[in-house]
């Protein structure tokens, strides 16, 4: 398998963001509850990856070559811009959208996933090509959590359940047992 | 013809000195009422517990809590920023601008972040390698952010460090639970040391992803289960 598909399999399954790695967990217990809400969420995530990549390697290569201890304060200034970027031009151009992601879509900003990314991105040296890769397939593998959690929580809301574990302990419980089942992909590609 | 009796004028009063002027409270919107510093200090350790109550900071949580060491170590670097930006978010709450306010306070968190980072990497360097990028990542800890927000902004400095180490004692000590109960199942050991025999069969379930969910989860559950207790017997009793 070619380098680049394989950064993208690694991502989306076998070190999936949130099942795995535990980036982006307040998404991922927060707006869960609904699964139109998750994966739309999801998507918007995604596009901010990809933004941040971009930005990420820019700021690797031209700025921060001399100044690595200014790495955190200037992932997050660049984030914490292009989610704004990105907010206006939703509202602007997709309102429907906007509306229907409402609070969330700032939020975006304190999701650990994005400066995750932006991190993992620098300490494995990865080039444009393979950290535009990678961020869609953290993207994805996002939108694969949200989705799978929102709809065993769409099941949970019928079942009768006792009274200690109807707030969120039985939620955690359930992405246990999703993380059990992604843990299955482990150690794929390690020859 | 009947005269109108003019009504007596009114003799000009010189108006009463008015009281020393006493700096009137300033009213901040939806600042937390007044309270003493061992209440601030107390509610982020039991009543507002940042993990076990109020679910912020989910993802070092989890990440880090496979080995007690790095749980706690995750614990005090957070309580210090906790502390710090908070502090300077309070001290600087009156000349932030409203509209640019979250910036500012990710810049405050971000550099305290740094500080850590150095920090740790300086004299734990074995920790600082294990916890690898989730110092940084506290930036995005959503408990800070809301601090911040929430209480910092609105108090004043002496309150604002008291809440934040109250916060940080109390996700510190969700932590150390959690990592202890990791530990002790997936390695039979404490802090690195040897607890459980050499007879012990480790739970690997317990150190590998899955086992975070499923720990903080029964954490959960037992913190339901006792307060569900704690209210049936207040009911039996009125």
């Amino acid at each position: 398998m070619s380098n680049l598909a394989w950064i993208f399999v690694s991502t989306l399954v076998v070190n999936n963001f949130t099942l795995v790695m535990f980036l982006g967990l307040c998404s991922f217990f927060g707006v869960t509850a609904k699964i139109g809400t998750a994966w739309r969420l999801g998507l918007a995530n995604t596009f901010v990856l990809i933004i941040t990549a971009f930005s990420a390697w820019v700021l690797n290569t031209f700025v921060l070559v001399r100044t690595p201890y200014l790495r955190t304060i200037a992932f997050i200034v660049v984030i914490a811009s292009a989610v704004q970027i990105v907010e206006m031009a939703v509202k602007k151009y997709f309102p429907v959208l906007f509306r229907q992601l409402g609070i969330y879509l700032p939020l975006i900003t304190t999701n650990c996933a994005i400066l995750g990314l932006a991190l993992f991105q620098t300490s494995r040296h990865y080039t444009l090509s393979e950290g535009l890769v990678f961020a869609l397939g953290a993207g994805f593998g996002l939108t694969l959590a949200l989705s799978l959690l929102a709809s065993i929580r769409e099941r949970m809301e019928v079942a009768d359940v006792p009274v200690v574990a109807r707030r969120m302990g039985l939620v955690l419980v359930a992405a246990s047992c999703l993380s059990l089942a992604f843990m299955g992909f482990a150690g794929m590609g390690s020859q | 013809m009947s005269t109108t009796v003019a009504p007596p004028r009114p003799v000009y009063e010189p108006p009463a000195p008015t009281p020393p002027a006493t700096p009137a409270p300033e009213f901040v919107p939806g600042a937390p009422p007044p309270a003493p510093l061992w209440a601030d200090t107390w509610r982020g350790i039991a009543k507002e517990n940042p993990v076990l109550v109020q679910m912020l900071g989910m993802c070092p949580t989890m990440a880090v809590t496979n080995v007690m060491a790095n749980g706690i170590a995750m614990g005090l670097a957070t309580t210090f920023v906790l502390v710090g930006s908070g502090l300077f978010v309070s001290l600087f709450r009156k000349y932030i601008a409203h509209e640019v306010r979250i910036t500012s306070y990710i810049l405050i968190i971000a550099t305290f972040v740094t500080l850590a980072d150095l920090l740790l990497a300086a004299s734990f360097p074995e920790i600082s390698k294990a916890l690898g990028p989730f110092i940084p990542l506290i930036v995005a800890n959503c408990l800070l952010l809301g601090r911040a927000e929430a209480f910092a902004a609105k108090v004043g400095p002496v309150r604002a460090v008291a809440d934040g180490l109250g916060m940080g004692l109390g996700f510190t000590l969700s932590l150390s639970a959690m990592s202890a109960i990791r530990e002790l199942l997936g390695r039979g050991s404490l802090l690195g040391i040897d607890v459980m025999g050499p007879h012990w069969e480790p739970w690997v379930f317990m150190v590998l992803p899955p086992g975070g969910f499923f720990t903080l989860g029964l954490l959960l559950i037992t913190v339901a289960w006792v307060a569900e207790l704690r209210r049936r017997r207040r009911e039996a009793l009125a």
